[in-house]
């Protein structure tokens, strides 16, 4: 069994597995069941002025029969008041005090009002604070939540006031809804971060009820922009995790990941990309606190099959394997083959190739068959054909040895190219006067 | 739960299997591939755009669905449950070679054509119906051929009138066919749905009996025969005409009609094809005690298919392979049938093993060995001629040696399924209306 346990800015904790601060970490009682359940730790909903929600809250998109592909919400943060919460805080960390309690905070920008609740959650225990610089609704409009981490200069300032008042590590929790989101974990730094999460969720409208015209989710008959999360997210999530974990201002920042996480596969995926932590929110709102279970017994199979003792070893391998384009090796070349005999003849990859990429598939009628092959020479490697096949295996990019040499495109503009660049197959004119 | 499961489920195991509800069938629908020249499509003799209805239903366009199914086979409804997909659509899905269950085709297509089919929509929404023509084209038979035919016809807008000699229309898929598979209100519903298309029926109405050939000329331009088979002949065995001994067809009829409870008989049915098989399993399903199916030769061949062969094994059906019968015995009404065994002789040929008699002790004993051709029938028609199988001779456009007279369904194929049927009327509706607007059919 590999050890799970890490340590982020200084803090312990059993396993890189959190809940992300939302709906599953409303309440102590929750958080209890979650620590029973397995996780390392838990962001608590963000504390702040207890506000009232709207009815509906939540809308999802669902993708051929699967439920919630992706997943929005609109609701706010915390409608419970400060006191109890600090109460429940108190209690979790002591019958937990071995499991990480990071709160999250978001209250008007003025000095003071940080200061005050940064003292009084450290007074109940929090291992951490994260400043929820991310929430893209309904707290945004009153100058909170994503208005803060829109603007680098505001990120900057109040994450300096946190610093000043806060004892125990702050995180900063980083809204994705900006150009780059490198200037924003920069501005987080520059402020004192000790540590950023991200991403918040991204805004958006998961689809319009065709009946009503109203978008979803319907409060009354009208809607508003929300939060989007789940699956659908994970490829932007490890993107800006990649990208602030390889900037040269925020390298060795420690990272909370955030965005798609519902499985082992998925941690190893934010970890090996430079996370130390992984929060969870959409995949527990659908399945509950047990999916952590499966996620902790393969996450630690996974170390096993490796051969690395701790996850710790695993962490940022995957960053400098993320290049600009320009510096990819353009003489490196793959063709798609096809296994025969493993081919059910559904044409799938025919018809993606023709209409969809590069022309690059045979088709023919035969012996009761639709019969497919390569056309090895048309065959840009592009992949499609391998993506779209139902049958594991059957169709596999291959590489192909060449003798030509290493060679990025700022080699090949330079004066001294290397070597030849490996000629690519190109359409001539296809449509033109008759 | 698949065909055969809810067909085992449903009460006794005389109704069909239940449709789809709208969740199972999205389920269901999510599971195709959406091939590309889809095999389940090419083996559908109406080539029906089968992952273009399933998409359409995955995406909650009903409508659309059932437009796809009906465009290009208007008894989408009764082929959804009586076509044997699991040699057709189904059984050429391409997930069969990935281990996996098919697409359950038949259920899906029942469940987006049931709410248009069996609905009062306005079906003239559905189809784009041609301008009124003055043509008028007679049909002569109303099962699947002919009102396949009379439904393209008159969405093409000629004026058609059906005549059949049964009391009710619909033809096999009326009478003939296994409760299990399709009721007889479904059957005539989707009839009703066909006469909206605004085809005039004429029921109990025997060409050559109740209306002569002549008036049929004289009332119409063009004629299409799709009159099917006749009843199984008498196997000439001593004993036939004892009480208990029938044509399998007219079992399964009045099984149909309702109300035939065989508790305490014991049923003997000759014969190795699809209509011994839905004569067995119906049998059974209605309480005999014992079903015996006799048949001259083997498994391997026997015409009927394998997933109605294992339904009659579950049903309790014995089978009897390698016998033939001899006689039948009883006074008034059948007590016995007694067999005698064969086998291949060293040459192939079926031959009698010598004082190899028995007796079968049952109260029933059904012919199904095959319909007759209506060779008789087709000379009154000039022009028309029919093969040394009795089948009529077409073009392929289904037109007869009477330039006047089209042709199609189990009359010209010696009998085959509803969906052939279904395509032969339709092509020869698809002839007659070329015939008609460059005025070479007609007087």
């Amino acid at each position: 069994m590999a050890d799970l346990s890490v340590n982020i800015c200084g803090i312990e904790s059993p396993n890189p597995f959190w809940l992300a601060s939302a709906p599953p970490t409303n309440t102590g009682a929750q958080i209890v069941r979650a620590f029973d359940a397995g996780w390392g730790g838990a962001v608590w909903k963000t504390l702040g002025d207890p506000i009232e929600n709207v009815y509906s809250r939540y809308s999802s998109v669902d993708m051929n029969g699967q439920r919630m592909m992706g997943f929005s919400n609109i609701e706010l943060i915390t409608d419970r008041s400060l006191e109890i919460n600090l109460i429940e805080i108190a209690e979790v960390k002591r019958r937990y005090p071995e499991n990480v309690v990071v709160v999250s905070l978001m209250v008007d920008s003025n000095p003071d009002a940080w200061d005050t609740i940064i003292k009084q959650v450290e007074q109940a225990g929090a291992d951490a604070i994260e400043l929820n610089f991310g929430c893209p609704h309904g707290m945004s409009e009153r100058g909170m939540g994503s208005a803060v981490g829109q603007v680098p200069e505001y990120t900057c300032d109040i994450t300096g006031w946190a610093k000043e008042s806060a004892t125990v590590p702050v995180f900063v929790k980083l809204t994705p809804n900006i150009t780059d989101i490198r200037v924003a974990a920069r501005a987080a730094k520059t402020g004192g971060a000790d540590a950023v999460s991200l991403i918040n969720t991204i805004n958006s409208i998961t689809g319009v009820d065709l009946d009503s015209f109203t978008p979803r989710p319907v409060v009354g008959r009208m809607s508003s922009h929300g939060g989007y999360s789940g699956p659908a997210v994970k490829p932007i999530g490890l993107n800006m995790v990649a990208s602030i974990a390889a900037d040269p201002f925020t390298e060795g920042l420690p990272i909370s990941g955030i965005g798609g996480i519902a499985t082992w596969q998925d941690v190893a995926e934010y970890i090996l990309l430079g996370a130390t932590t992984i929060q969870v929110c959409t995949a527990v709102m659908h399945y509950g606190y047990r999916i952590v279970e499966g996620m902790a017994e393969g996450l630690s199979n996974y170390l096993d099959s490796k051969g690395m003792a701790s996850v710790n070893e695993l962490r940022g391998l995957s960053v400098n394997k993320v290049v600009d384009w320009q510096d990819l090796d353009v003489n490196y070349i793959v063709k798609a083959e096809i296994d025969q005999d493993k081919c059910i003849h559904c044409g799938l990859c025919y018809i993606a190739c023709y209409d969809g990429a590069h022309q690059a598939i045979g088709v023919e009628y035969k012996d009761d068959e639709t019969k497919v092959w390569i056309i090895d020479d048309l065959c840009v490697g592009c992949n499609l054909c391998s993506l779209v096949c139902p049958v594991q295996g059957c169709i596999e990019m291959v590489e192909r040895d060449h003798g030509q040499t290493h060679m990025s495109w700022n080699d090949y503009l330079s004066d001294e190219k290397p070597g030849e660049l490996y000629p690519r197959p190109k359409h001539g004119l296809t449509i033109g006067p008759t | 739960m698949n065909r055969m499961t809810a067909a085992a489920a449903a009460q006794g195991g005389l109704a069909p299997p239940p449709t789809m509800n709208h969740d199972e069938a999205l389920i269901e629908a999510h599971r195709c591939l959406m091939c590309w020249d889809a095999p389940c499509t090419r083996a559908c003799p109406t080539t029906i755009d089968v992952p273009g209805f399933i998409k359409q239903i995955a995406n909650h366009d009903l409508i659309g669905s059932a437009r796809t199914i009906l465009e290009s086979n208007i008894l989408g409804a009764s082929c959804a449950r009586v076509c044997p997909t699991e040699v057709l659509c189904e059984g050429a899905c391409v997930l069969n070679g990935l281990h996996e269950r098919p697409i359950d085709i038949g259920r899906l297509q029942a469940f987006a054509t049931d709410d248009v089919v069996f609905g009062d929509g306005d079906l003239f929404t559905l189809f784009t119906v041609g301008e009124r023509t003055r043509h008028n084209v007679g049909v002569v038979g109303a099962g699947p051929a002919g009102l396949s035919c009379g439904a393209e016809l008159a969405k093409l807008g000629h004026s058609v009138v059906l005549y059949d000699a049964n009391d009710q229309p619909g033809g096999l898929n009326t009478y003939g066919v296994a409760t299990y598979k399709m009721d007889q209100a479904t059957a005539l519903r989707e009839v009703e749905f066909v006469t909206g298309l605004g085809v005039e029926i004429r029921s109990g109405t025997a060409v050559g009996r109740d209306v002569d050939v002549g008036e049929l000329f004289s009332s119409h331009e063009a004629i299409f025969l799709g009159v099917g088979l006749g009843s199984v002949p008498l196997l000439g065995l001593e004993g036939e005409e004892l009480d208990g001994v029938a044509d399998a067809l007219d079992f399964i009829a009045d099984v149909r009609g309702g109300g035939v409870d065989l508790t305490g008989e014991s049923v003997a049915v000759i014969g190795g094809g699809n209509t011994a098989i839905d004569a067995v399993t119906q049998a059974a399903r209605v309480g005999a005690e014992r079903v015996y199916l006799v048949y001259r030769r083997g498994r391997d061949e026997m015409k009927a298919y394998p997933h109605d062969i294992e339904r009659a094994l579950m049903s309790g059906v014995e089978f009897i392979h390698w016998s033939a019968p001899a006689s039948i015995e009883g006074e008034g009404s059948v007590s016995a049938l007694v067999c005698y065994r064969t086998d291949h002789s060293t040459d192939g040929v079926l031959v009698a093993i010598p004082e190899s008699e028995y007796r079968l002790p049952v109260t029933m004993v059904l012919r199904a060995t095959g319909q007759a051709k209506r060779v008789s029938f087709f000379d009154q028609f000039d022009g028309v001629a029919t093969d040394r199988g009795g089948r009529v001779v077409v073009d392929e456009e289904f037109r007869t040696g009477n330039q006047m007279i089209w042709a199609g369904g189990d009359c010209v194929n010696g009998g085959k399924e509803v969906v052939n049927a279904v395509a032969h009327g339709k092509a020869a509706a698809m002839s007659i209306d070329r015939a008609l607007r460059s005025g070479a059919a007609g007087k």
